[in-house]
């Protein structure tokens, strides 16, 4: 005890703030630092691309269809000549906005409907009886009504694409938050009976800081696996609902769209398939190593390591 | 040693039970009961230690919880610093936490993996006082410093420490509001012998400096006549024996206290020898189907007809002593 004074004197670390901590083990991350570089990549491609690149998406140019890649056209065309790297743009910005923020709806309700039927034992029968109901759906025709009865009036409130977009956002949040809510329930389930619950109750920390505090960043892995596979999920249901005649008007540019319009000419040119084949892949993929190396980055336990 | 009368009691138990129901069938029906305490009664006074000991399965665990309202009491009242407490409500209860804390069995499991140090001994601080970001800093570095933690593990995670460094962080946790009373759940079984010491000396050493009562819940009966003033006996749910510590382990009353002392490791080898030890015979009863008259009937070895038909009585048979066996009852 005789350095009690050198130590003394010394000055202590400060508490520092954990997302510094994050945001360290988040840059060894080899692959989660690709994938975030490529999806701002594909961002400022999407949304800052048409102000570079000025032809518009909708422009027919009959006498240039079907024509492979060249300088006016680096994406080539399609069979009514409109220029496919324009089209490839804009239809980036519905199908990304569409995958983010049906995600996040389903990530909310799932996260949610997951956490309190876990925590709060009175609401677990009606929450996941709900669930199942939810999951016994039969998807296709629900999505069906859904539309035929709000299609019109959304359209007359919000005009025909806005309208379109929150129908669309809305009906695939709504049908895609079961899986997440019950992986959360039973991970919630598990930390229930985990002692330091127990020791957080001794203190006397109410219920809802009792939830923040402690549980939601315990579940937080098993909501960064489901909402990065959700993403990738309502950018394909989106393009699946467009090809049903559902989704968004036919001449309007989506990349699930482009997908199903170019199916059709396969054979003749099959760069019209692979163009948006790869942006929902590749953005998918960026977007999966992102939530891994947040998973571990939000982690202490494998931090530092 | 003791002059109980003239101390002032600050946690007192009556009549406590806590049942936890089996629903069993179809219909979910109540079936039965898993009595794990059963009418147990006891005081602590200001500044003692209470230990209680007891077999696996006996029911300490969970009465030393329920004495803190983790559970809700099936029956009994509970009075902790002059308040009931056993039936006010959670958020009720809230005011009276920082009189009493606990300290857990399993320290890995008891500290949250996903909060930094400063984070889990600052918890209690942000829950029940108003203290600025910079006063709670202090208040974090002073109870680290009376633990005996490095100020530089502030910043760190759970899973970086070792068994007794955890087991500090859980004290200082405890320890940060000031409370009068602490249950202390078996804080030293998930420890290797030589940290054991090291934590139930700095228990001593708090309870000294702070004027600290505890209850020492622990099934380790050497450790417990260290550190206990006073010591309870539990088996199946109840409190067979209650006495001071030199009364208890030199002269048991109690036959199931003899048998539990007569277990007790003896170093020297002659003595280990000659030791006279009672070995019981057959399993402890379930706690859902406990037999008639005294619990202890199926296994006792001075066993007498009445046993098996009426339950003894929790009676003090000498100042101090408190014993629930018919052999006393004459």
């Amino acid at each position: 005890m005789t350095d009690l004074t050198t130590l003394e004197a010394e000055t202590y670390q400060k508490p520092r703030n954990q997302w510094w901590d994050v945001w360290d083990q988040f840059k060894t991350h080899k692959g989660a630092l690709i994938g975030a570089a490529f999806f701002i990549f594909v961002l400022i491609f999407v949304f800052l691309g048409p102000i570079f690149w000025t032809l518009d998406a909708q422009y027919i140019d009959i006498r240039a269809r079907s024509q492979g890649p060249s300088w006016a056209h680096p994406m080539g065309t399609d069979q009514l000549g409109r220029d496919t790297l324009s089209r490839i743009m804009v239809g980036g910005q519905t199908s990304l906005l569409v995958g983010l923020t049906a995600m996040l709806l389903a990530l909310v309700v799932g996260t949610l409907v997951g956490v309190l039927a876990g925590y709060f034992k009175r609401l677990d029968g009606i929450l996941m009886r709900l669930t199942d109901l939810f999951l016994a759906l039969p998807l296709l025709p629900l999505l069906l009504v859904i539309i035929m009865l709000f299609r019109d009036t959304l359209r007359a409130q919000f005009g025909p694409e806005k309208g379109i977009f929150i129908l669309i956002v809305f009906v695939i949040g709504i049908t895609s938050w079961m899986q997440t809510a019950r992986i959360v329930r039973g991970d919630v389930l598990a930390l229930k009976e985990r002692e330091f619950v127990l020791a957080a109750r001794s203190i006397g920390t109410p219920p809802y800081r009792m939830i923040t505090r402690h549980v939601l960043p315990n579940v937080l892995s098993p909501i960064m696996v489901s909402a990065t596979l959700g993403i990738a999920n309502a950018i394909i249901t989106e393009s699946a609902l467009s090809f049903l005649g559902l989704g968004f008007p036919s001449d309007f540019p989506t990349w699930g769209r482009l997908l199903f319009d170019g199916t059709d000419w396969l054979q003749r040119n099959p760069e019209r398939v692979i163009w948006p084949g790869l942006a929902i892949s590749l953005t998918v993929l960026s977007v999966n190593y992102i939530g891994d190396g947040l998973r571990d980055a939000l982690d202490p336990r494998i931090r530092g390591r | 040693m003791f002059d109980t009368a003239q101390r002032k009691k600050l946690v007192s138990v009556n009549g406590l039970k806590m049942y936890f129901p089996i629903h069993t069938g179809l219909l979910r029906r109540h079936t039965g009961d898993v009595k794990a305490v059963d009418d147990v009664s006891f005081d602590i006074y200001e500044g003692e230690t209470l230990g209680l000991v007891g077999e696996s399965g006996c029911g300490k665990s969970t009465c030393g919880r329920a004495v803190l309202r983790l559970y809700d009491p099936t029956a009994g009242t509970i009075e902790v610093d002059g308040t009931d407490i056993s039936t006010t409500s959670q958020s009720g209860l809230r005011k009276m936490r920082p009189v009493m804390q606990m300290v857990f069995q399993d320290p890995q499991a008891s500290l949250n993996p996903r909060m930094s140090v400063a984070d889990i001994i600052g918890e209690p601080l942000r829950e029940h006082t108003k203290k600025s970001k910079a006063e709670r800093l202090d208040r974090i570095y002073e109870l680290m410093d009376a633990v005996g933690l490095n100020r530089d593990f502030a910043n760190r995670y759970p899973h970086e420490f070792s068994g007794g460094q955890r087991q500090r962080i859980g004290i200082a946790r405890a320890l940060a509001l000031n409370p009068k009373f602490i249950v202390c759940d078996e804080p030293i079984a998930a420890l290797d012998v030589s940290i054991q010491a090291q934590v139930v000396n700095l228990l001593e050493d708090l309870q000294s400096e702070l004027g600290l009562t505890y209850l020492f819940i622990s099934h380790d009966l050497s450790m417990v006549r260290h550190i206990a003033d006073r010591v309870a006996v539990m088996y199946l749910g109840k409190v067979v024996e209650l006495a001071p510590r030199e009364g208890l382990y030199d002269d048991p009353k109690h036959p199931y206290t003899v048998a539990l002392l007569s277990a007790v490791p003896e170093p020297d080898p002659a003595a280990h020898d000659s030791a006279n030890r009672v070995i019981l015979q057959g399993d402890v009863p379930s706690p859902s189907n406990p037999p008639q008259g005294c619990n202890f009937c199926t296994r006792c070895p001075k066993v007498m007809d009445i046993c098996k038909q009426l339950d003894p009585e929790f009676r003090e048979i000498e100042p101090g002593r408190f014993v629930a066996c018919h052999l006393y009852n004459q």
